[in-house]
């Protein structure tokens, strides 16, 4: 029951202090929104727009989960806050699933902004909302935890910021999502299945277009390993660097 | 019967071939204040984070109330209070917020916490600003929220590192008063500082540590008897004096007596029988050495730092100095 309070508190005053201030909000919606507008303006055809969805989708969870996650617990770090964490008797696992509760939520809620944006002109009846929902939620726990890893190796606010674009930018062009996989040269290949983001990006193709090329189940399994595998990773360090 | 609430046996912490804490043993008596004084890298710092859980001893055995919590750092979190020597309370929150999210780290219901966390703001005078942002706070006031944080849990040893550093002196009183009264109402305290006359003021038994060990460790008054069997005379003298040029000469009249340099153009003389002032100003007076002050000196708490530690009078100055800065 006292580890329920502290991580309810813990994400209840994450989501009030970072996730729903204003400027966070507007980033949710605003990066979205732009990233649609620029693809209506380039696409021919309403169907265009269904096209570049997964990729608008997977681009929102892991530009806001990343970037959210890593800045606030640097932050946090920088202030000496997260020393306090640290120092309460909250069990280091549940310490981290509280933190990252509040990326992955926020992560969630921005992928949907873009699919909100385009019911206005496309119908989605069709979509495998299952398969979708599923996606975006192991994008987002991916991502999360690439932000917590990133959290982990920096020191100041501003690192975090370019050390997430390290990873994010080559991940978008190398997932799949505007070049597919099969068309990179060949060297490139190997290191675009390392990475979580071309299962999820394919998922979401899946689920949004049917045009996905990796079956649903290997995606789904290779997501959780990523899950697990990152999870371990960041517990690992934040135990080897933070509590030395 | 003493109780003792925390021990510690060995305890050591070494990063690669650096030893930052040397098997450190001593033990924290329920009820009283105990310093933990040294000098800047001594590891005190180091020393607090491995009772409080920040880092993990090389070796060595933590004991909360008798029982065994080395390796067990979340079940002995769960019985401590930590100040840590910054205030790191969350700017976006204001005081009451802060105070009752602090609790919830410790599962208190949230009836509990906010009956704690009102009873808080009016006990350490916060009432007023408890609904006002964190960061609007001055310094003393940080600090004052920030101890009640710690406490918030009724913690059965509160931990205060440095508590009054970088804060003005009204507010550092106020403090000081603070944690007497938490002392006076049960709550066994162990604080380190740099300023020996807050640990000479509060502090009912004191450890010395120096590189990493522990170089004596006693009752207040204790540390003071031992030092007090020593006669000191204090003389300033006006212009350059160099003190080779008449030791030995001093040496031949006073022979029981040491003549050292005590700081600028301060010198010392120290002996184990009773001195008069006379002869000396006498025997300076004649060798065309100008007294501008003499004075019969009773010797401080951070005399006895300085003569256990061994670390100098004018690098003690200087770290004075800078902690003003």
């Amino acid at each position: 029951m006292k580890t329920a309070i502290a991580f309810w508190n813990i994400l209840a005053k994450d989501m009030r202090n970072y996730y729903l201030k204003p400027p966070n909000i507007s980033w949710g919606i605003i990066f979205p929104f732009a990233w649609m507008l620029m693809f209506f303006l380039k696409s021919q055809t309403p169907l265009d727009v269904r096209a570049v969805l997964p990729g608008v989708m997977a681009m929102s969870i892991l530009f806001g989960t990343t970037s959210m996650l890593a800045v606030t617990i640097t932050f946090e770090r920088r202030s000496r806050s997260f020393d306090r964490l640290l120092l309460a008797p909250i069990s280091l696992t549940w310490l981290m699933l509280a933190k990252t509760l509040g990326a992955i939520l926020f992560g969630i809620v921005n992928a949907f902004v873009p699919v909100l944006i385009a019911l206005f002109f496309i119908n989605l009846a069709d979509i495998s909302w299952g398969v979708v929902f599923l996606s975006v939620l192991l994008i987002a726990v991916t991502s999360t935890l690439l932000g917590l890893f990133i959290a982990v190796s920096v020191s100041e606010v501003f690192e975090a910021q370019t050390f997430s674009n390290f990873f994010r930018f080559p991940m978008v062009f190398l997932c799949g999502l505007f070049i597919p996989v099969s068309q990179l040269p060949q060297f490139l290949q190997p290191l675009s299945y390392a990475i979580p983001l071309t299962y999820g990006a394919d998922l979401l193709k899946t689920g949004i277009n049917q045009d996905g090329h990796i079956l649903v189940g290997i995606s789904f399994l290779v997501l959780l390993a990523f899950t697990v595998i990152l999870f371990l990773i960041s517990r690992r360090n934040i135990q080897h660097r933070w509590i030395y | 019967m003493i109780k003792e609430i925390l021990k510690a046996e060995n305890l050591t912490k070494t990063f690669g071939d650096f030893v930052a804490v040397d098997r450190l043993s001593f033990a924290v008596h329920k009820g009283e204040i105990f310093g933990f004084l040294g000098p800047n890298g001594a590891g005190k710092t180091t020393t607090i984070n491995m009772l409080t859980g920040l880092a993990r001893p090389t070796a060595g055995s933590i004991f909360f109330d008798g029982t065994d919590y080395t390796g067990r750092r979340k079940k002995a979190q769960e019985i401590i209070g930590i100040v840590p020597d910054e205030s790191n309370l969350y700017e976006e929150m204001d005081g009451f917020e802060n105070l009752c999210f602090c609790a919830a780290l410790y599962g208190l219901r949230k009836a509990e916490r906010e009956q704690q966390a009102r009873r808080l703001l009016e006990q350490f005078n916060l009432s007023e600003a408890g609904h006002k942002p964190y960061k609007s706070y001055s310094k003393g006031m940080k600090r004052k929220l920030t101890i009640a944080a710690g406490i918030i849990h009724q913690p059965a040893i509160l931990f205060l590192d440095e508590p009054t550093t970088g804060i003005d002196v009204a507010s550092a009183r106020q403090i000081r008063a603070l944690i007497r009264s938490l002392n006076e109402g049960g709550t066994t305290i162990f604080m380190t500082t740099h300023y020996i006359e807050e640990a000479e003021r509060l502090c009912h038994r004191i450890a010395f540590i120096v590189r990493g060990r522990i170089v004596r460790t006693g009752e207040i008054g204790e540390l003071m008897a031992d030092a007090q069997k020593d006669q000191i005379l204090q003389f300033s003298f006006a212009g350059d004096v160099k003190l080779e040029r008449i030791e030995a000469d001093f040496q031949r009249h006073f022979g029981h007596c040491r003549l050292h340099h005590w700081t600028g153009s301060i010198y010392r003389v120290h002996s184990a029988m009773p001195l008069d002032l006379m002869p000396f100003i006498s025997f300076f007076d004649a060798r065309a050495i100008k007294v501008m002050e003499a004075k019969i000196v009773h010797p401080s708490l951070e005399e006895i730092f300085v003569r256990i530690t061994g670390i100098e009078q004018e690098v003690m100055k200087k770290e004075k100095e800078g902690r003003k800065k």
